[in-house]
């Protein structure tokens, strides 16, 4: 303290902070008591600034995230949305005196250099256009630049048709004539358009019908055929015959030869019957091309397009607002329902979302098992100590290695050992060519739950961690045993916080694709993993997956210009089913929180 | 360490001397000589209490005293906790209940516990009184719901409850899940029930409702209470035991403990001088 109460020492003062600097300044020596701080500080403190600015900081950092997912959902969608959207078909005239019909794809500024040498340098170059022009068949490529300066007249002919088709992709051009069989059924451009559609109905549904008579019935008879085939061989095997031989039927038993033959009279019997059908299916076939658009192209050349292998005849141009609202509808509706085409660039992706679906679910179904007794063991029966610390860091970091190690476990593992000593055992008929010993969605399903499990775990954990030790003790107390009340109480009581660790789970699933692709995951698949011939579910059959369909059409793809639009709007589908999955479960979760109320214990 | 070290009062009080031991007819427990240690803490020592059969024997001492734990030595539900080593015997109807080859779920049906915060399951109402019910193999529906309403009238629940059966128990005030439990612990037909703080949440009109429900339970059950409110002691037990760090120092009628104590302790601390 200083000595003089009215003159305080100055190397003190500097040491003084605020309020007590002031009362001395005012004249109250130092011995008086100091009189309570006011809370008028007229400004804030550093700490609260400091706080302040903590929370803007924090603001700052969520609504970079929202604005970065905010922005990836924004391209999806409107890139994805806009594919099925049709654009107008445009006809060029350039000054060369060439003309082209197409669809403006894309619009950049030239870049300076490319300019006309003879333009007065300042004057801004103009624009160049990348167009769809299709007919890939007749000019063998489907895109092509046209530079904004060579355009000499633009316009947009009413009577300009779009085909889509099975094959070649879009055509366009302008209809001239309806034909059948050679002749000429109707001429000029407005009467074949008129003609065209009823006939375009009529042909949709016989496309249909023979598609269902080549998926139906001939599928079955194919199906049942190699069935047959696998019986025989089963029975030769297990007369210790070589399977696929025809020798040494005299050392058959009177039994065996009595099944053979009854298989082989069988197998005859279909096949007389396959033969009647692939017969009719040849008849239907040609029927289907009878019919025949001749179409010209911009560029004057002429082109016959069978209306059997047309799927949807437009003119873009005449059509208004409500008109291309229906095309969008069905444009979209054949993207979720539809098999792929061309190579997966055009149709639909409907076996992939099935894919993808099924996978899931079979993932669940091995994950939420596996992990939640794996987790009721840490929790509830094993001794905690170093040990279980142990497993359980193994087991956080199981969730660290790189997926693509799991598929190469998945293959080594289930693949190779599982599934070829089940084919041994159970299919031995078939073998050389494997059954369960090739990747397929059962094999892709468990080795995602090897790589889900984690989550699972550590989410089961620590649901069952939050059910209190009181509640368990009233079940004990009233003569349950530990498994009882384990069953009866607690796990319905975390059964919330278990469910959070599947919704984390299946939406990893859902999007990954690295590991699949060794295990199972294929670029097109002859048929889905369920279908009419029993036993109905195929769980050894390859299969689709809308990630790996991103990766293939996006990347893998002979026309990767083309196809960039079905990139946006398969991933904006694969979004959108893991978000519905997650609802599903969230709603799931929801309902069993109200029911127990556990999370309030 | 030795008992004598922490008794406060030097001797092993209550235990050997039978002044300080009401004679009791017929006792459904007897607690002999029992102690406990958690890892090396000695919790408690050398107790011997015998339980009368439909009578309310309340356990009154200071916190930490180890009258919780030695309730919880009834229907061994300290068994659960690591490192509990028990010494000395409790007989149930003379059976030792620390007999390796007793079954133990029979041994906790056969006696119930309502515990200090009220821990009803997060299942509906009905499903909570069921629920021991079911652990003993009952799934008729009509058998169900005739315990359950008894048992729910036996814990004077009923009438507040009967038409929100289906709801859930963690919707009930505080009091009604205290009656829950108890109507819980009553619905599987024990012969004791322990009562551990039953109401050292609740209010006082929760609470009176509870030691009301107590003195109507009397005529089926044997009650054992855990409590250290003195005033509830006295109003509702028959019997009262005091224990003062891990010892019994006075165990007798309550109206005689009340006001005639023969410890000076248990009078300090009846008398609130410390405690």
């Amino acid at each position: 303290m200083s000595d003089s109460p009215s003159t305080p020492a100055p190397l003190r003062q500097d040491r003084l902070s605020g309020a007590a600097a002031t009362a001395e300044a005012r004249g109250r020596g130092p011995t008086e008591p100091r009189p309570p701080r006011s809370l008028l500080t007229g400004g804030l403190r550093r700490s609260e600034v400091f706080g302040r600015s903590m929370t803007f900081l924090c603001g700052g950092a969520l609504a970079l995230n929202l604005l970065l997912v905010a922005g990836i959902m924004g391209l999806l969608a409107v890139h994805g949305f806009g594919y099925f959207w049709q654009k107008p078909l445009v006809l060029v005239e350039l000054r060369d005196g060439s003309r082209q019909l197409g669809e403006v794809w894309e619009t950049e500024p030239m870049p300076a250099a490319d300019a006309e040498p003879g333009a007065a340098a300042p004057v801004s170059p103009g624009e160049r256009f990348r167009i769809k022009v299709g007919n890939r068949d007749v000019e063998g490529k489907d895109f092509l630049w046209v530079d904004g300066p060579q355009i000499a007249a633009r316009s947009r002919p009413a009577d300009a048709v779009l085909l889509e088709r099975l094959e070649w992709g879009n055509f366009y051009g302008f209809a001239r004539e309806l034909r059948k069989d050679g002749r000429a059924l109707v001429s000029g451009s407005g009467p074949a358009w008129r003609a065209l559609q009823p006939l375009l109905e009529q042909k949709r549904e016989e496309r249909e019908a023979v598609e269902d008579l080549e998926n139906g019935e001939i599928a079955d008879i194919s199906y049942t055929l190699d069935q047959l085939r696998l019986k025989k061989r089963a029975v030769r095997l297990d007369a210790g015959l070589d399977p696929g031989g025809s020798d040494g039927d005299e050392r058959l038993g009177s039994e065996a030869r009595r099944r053979l033959d009854a298989i082989d009279r069988r197998a005859a019997a279909l096949d007389e019957r396959y033969q009647a059908l692939a017969g009719e299916l040849r008849t239907r076939r040609q029927a289907l091309l009878a019919e025949t658009l001749v179409l010209e192209t911009a560029g004057g050349r002429t082109r016959e397009v069978p209306v059997g292998e047309i799927v949807r005849a437009i003119r873009p141009n005449a059509l208004g607002v409500v008109g291309k609202a229906g095309l969008y509808l069905s444009r979209a509706w054949e993207f979720v329902s539809a098999d792929p085409r061309e190579s997966n660039t055009e149709g639909g992706i409907f076996p992939a979302i099935f894919g993808t679906v099924m996978m899931v679910f079979l993932m669940s179904f091995a994950v939420a098992p596996l992990g939640v007794l794996a987790a009721l063991y840490l929790r509830e029966y094993a001794r905690q100590g170093p040990m279980v610390r142990a497993v359980r860091i193994a087991v956080n970091n199981l969730a660290g290695v790189p997926s693509i190690v799991f598929g190469v476990f998945g293959l080594g593992f289930f693949v190779y050992i599982v599934g070829g000593t089940i084919d041994r055992l159970f299919y031995p008929e078939a073998l050389p060519t494997p059954t369960y010993g090739t990747g397929g969605i059962l094999w892709a399903a468990l080795t995602l739950a090897l790589l889900t499990v984690p989550v699972v775990i550590v989410a089961a954990e620590e649901g069952l961690a939050s059910v209190p030790r009181i509640v368990r003790e009233g079940s004990l107390a009233l003569g349950a045993t530990k498994f009882e009340t384990l069953w009866r109480v607690v796990v319905p009581a975390a059964a919330p916080g278990i469910l959070t660790g599947m919704i984390l789970a299946m939406a990893r699933a859902a999007g990954e694709v690295a590991p699949l692709m060794i295990v199972g995951m294929v670029k097109l698949a002859p048929s889905l993993p369920i279908d009419g011939h029993f036993p109905f579910v195929h769980p050894e059959r390859k299969f689709m997956h809308l990630g790996f369909h991103i990766y293939d059409v996006g990347f893998q793809s002979p026309n990767v210009e083309a196809t960039k639009p079905l990139v946006f709007a398969t991933a904006l589908l694969l979004i959108a089913i893991v978000t519905l999955m997650n609802l599903v479960a969230i709603g799931l979760r929801n309902h069993l929180r109200r029911k127990y109320a556990g999370a309030r214990v | 360490m030795t008992s004598t070290e922490t008794a406060p009062s030097g001797a092993p009080a209550a235990n050997r001397d039978p002044a300080l031991q009401p004679r009791i007819e017929d006792p459904i427990l007897e607690i002999r000589d029992l102690s406990l240690w958690y890892g090396e803490k000695r919790a408690l020592h050398d107790i011997s209490i015998e339980i009368p059969k439909k009578q309310i024997t309340a356990f009154i001492g200071p916190s930490g005293c180890g009258k919780s734990t030695l309730l919880r030595c009834i229907n061994r539900l300290n068994d659960l906790i690591d490192n509990v080593r028990i010494e000395g015997d409790i007989e149930f109807e003379d059976e030792s209940i620390y007999d390796p080859r007793i079954d133990i779920n029979l041994l906790r049906k056969r006696i119930g516990m309502v515990f200090q915060k009220s821990n009803p399951f997060p299942k509906s109402i009905y499903e909570n009184v069921a629920y021991g019910c079911r652990i003993q193999g009952i799934s008729k529906k009509s058998v169900l719901d005739d315990i359950v309403e008894k048992s729910l009238h036996g814990a004077a629940l009923w009438d507040e409850v009967k038409d929100r059966l289906g709801d859930s128990a963690l919707d009930l005030s505080g009091g009604q899940q205290q009656r829950l439990c108890i109507a819980r612990a009553i619905a599987v037909e024990p012969e004791v029930i322990l009562l551990d703080e039953p109401c050292s949440a609740l209010d006082p009109i929760a609470t009176a409702r509870i030691e009301e429900l107590m003195q109507g339970l009397k005529e089926e059950y044997t009650q054992v209470i855990v409590t250290h409110n003195m005033q509830q002691a006295s109003r509702v037990s028959d019997y009262t035991a005091f224990l003062y760090l891990g010892e019994l120092i006075e165990y007798g009628d309550t109206d005689k403990l009340f006001i005639n104590p023969i410890k000076k302790q248990t009078e300090d601390y009846i008398t609130g001088r410390f405690g």
